[in-house]
């Protein structure tokens, strides 16, 4: 037969304080209170100041995408790309915000090292959740995700990446975490 | 109809004195405002806000401009006029307090002599409650009328807390008022040049300042409007300028009750050491020390939580009146005895 009694954990308490005694210790803990958010008062905020003041990002936060060239530095003419318009990176894309439309190099026309080159490349960062399987996808390392954020506009078609505007060179808006920071 | 005045001026020169005593307490209400947010933030170690103007200078203004533009309106259950009405009282009673408060003896300027204050009536204190009493329907008569629960709810508890804790307040005061001899707050302040009553009535100034915190409806007793559980209490169901009349009378009691605790405990436009600056000095001194209260304020509403309602109740009846009571009983024969 169970016996409830034997179950029950009797809490143990200090007695209670007296009527003078908890007076004094409501009014000594008030104090302290009083003096805890006096002690923040001193200090210095710890506020952010967001648009003025940047906290930086990691090496490897997934921003902005970018599309990358070969690094001939050769300033006359632009170098190769390194997309050859394989569409892995639309094929691995969760949210389906990457389009590739693939053309042949000709040797009047070429534009990237492989036997093919992504005429269209679009990137809908609208639908973008950066989660980076692009770049893991891609076998040149021609996409690689940025550390920009900032990207927030007026429009819903502006928010669609042209191959031109991810193979710019992105303004440097944030700044980078450095070593041990 | 009005009591014994202690000094009487020209008739132009009490309009002039109630225009600059009304200007003066405007211009002071948006820098309590801003001062509070700013203060707060500091609290919680953020900076409070710093977009309009130099350092956020300009915030009071914007919040002004942005309710003032706003549109009137009203529930469909309100009482129209009862809901119109109700902020006036509040605004008219927390200004007609601030006459009383003195910022200064008898001065002459131009040659004329003026009193530094609204009024200097003979009842001083009593006027302060009247008013404070009279100030309690604009808070129940708004949470009334506006015709929904939850300003009901806090008109509800504010009028039970204000009829509660002005009693504790009253008797607070009843032993400066035997030591002073006289219920003028000038002969009050006049009365303290030897020394400070916040030194021999030092339990009294605890009660007064704890019963303020009700009676202005601060933290840890705001529980008119508890925004946790009644939205925002009697003022819920205003917006545009009636919500800006109420707000203004917040601010406004917290400055008036400041003044009276700078009055009446802390030697008003006195100061320590036998120091005699001259009279133009004396407003500056008790705005100065109107601010330390405001600033107590502000630090006790970044610290302490709201208490529940039946602990205010039981907190204002069961400890705070029997001690004020026995403050003002100790006061009265300890008054007897020496005299």
């Amino acid at each position: 037969m169970w016996n409830p009694d034997e179950h029950v954990i009797v809490v143990q308490r200090t007695p209670a304080p007296g009527a003078a005694r908890s007076a004094w210790r409501t009014f000594r803990e008030t104090l302290r209170g009083l003096m805890t958010t006096f002690g923040r008062f001193t200090e210095h905020p710890v506020t952010v100041q967001y648009p003025e003041e940047k906290t930086p990002v990691y090496p490897r936060f997934r921003g902005r995408h970018k599309l990358h060239r070969f690094d001939d530095s050769d300033p006359t003419h632009p170098s190769l790309e390194k997309c050859v318009g394989c569409s892995l990176c639309a094929a691995a894309c969760p949210a389906d915000c990457i389009r590739v439309v693939a053309a042949e190099n000709t040797p009047e026309n070429r534009v990237s090292a492989g036997e093919r080159y992504a005429a269209v490349y679009e990137i809908n960062l609208s639908r973008c959740i950066f989660c980076g399987y692009c770049e893991v996808a891609c076998p040149f390392d021609a996409i690689t995700m940025g550390h920009d954020y900032e990207l927030s506009d007026y429009d819903r078609t502006d928010l669609i990446f042209t191959k031109e505007m991810l193979l710019a060179e992105p303004l440097e808006r944030t700044p980078l975490r450095n070593e041990g920071e | 109809m009005i009591a014994l005045v202690g000094f009487y001026e020209a008739w132009w020169i009490q309009i002039l004195k109630a225009i600059v005593i009304f200007a003066v307490g405007l211009q002071l209400v948006p820098i309590v405002l801003l001062a509070e947010r700013k203060l707060l933030g500091r609290f919680q170690a953020r900076y409070g806000p710093n977009r309009v103007g130099p350092y956020g200078a300009l915030q009071p203004l914007a919040d002004i401009l942005k309710l003032l533009t706003k549109e009137q309106f009203r529930p469909t259950s309100s009482i129209g006029f009862l809901f119109a009405f109700a902020p006036l009282i509040s605004i008219v009673t927390a200004v007609a307090a601030f006459a009383i408060i003195p910022f200064g003896n008898v001065q002459k300027i131009f040659g004329t002599p003026v009193g530094l204050y609204g009024v200097d009536v003979s009842i001083g204190p009593l006027y302060l409650f009247a008013f404070g009493a009279i100030a309690f329907y604009g808070i129940m008569l708004g949470g009334w009328a506006s015709g929904s629960k939850y300003s009901f709810l806090g008109a509800m508890r504010g009028a039970a807390q204000l009829i509660s804790y002005e009693v504790s307040q009253g008797l607070a005061l009843l032993g400066v008022i035997f030591t002073a001899q006289t219920l003028s707050l000038t002969g009050i302040v006049t009365a303290q040049k030897g020394m400070w009553y916040i030194v021999p009535q030092f339990f009294g100034f605890l009660i007064f300042l704890t019963a303020s915190f009700a009676e202005t409806n601060r933290a840890p007793f705001d529980l008119t409007e508890a925004d946790a559980e009644l939205v925002g209490g009697y003022n819920t169901e205003y917006g545009g300028g009636r919500f800006a009349s109420y707000y203004f009378a917040e601010y406004l009691n917290i400055l008036v009750v400041s003044g009276i605790v700078t009055t009446v405990f802390l030697g008003g436009w006195l100061l320590p050491f036998g120091i005699h600056p001259p009279g133009w000095v004396d407003p500056f001194v008790v705005l100065f020390k109107m601010s330390l209260f405001t600033f107590l304020f502000i630090w006790v509403r970044a610290t302490l939580p709201r208490l529940r309602y039946d602990q205010l109740m039981s907190f204002g009846w069961k400890i705070l009146l029997p001690l004020a009571t026995l403050n003002a009983l100790v006061t009265a024969v300890l008054v007897v005895v020496t005299h």
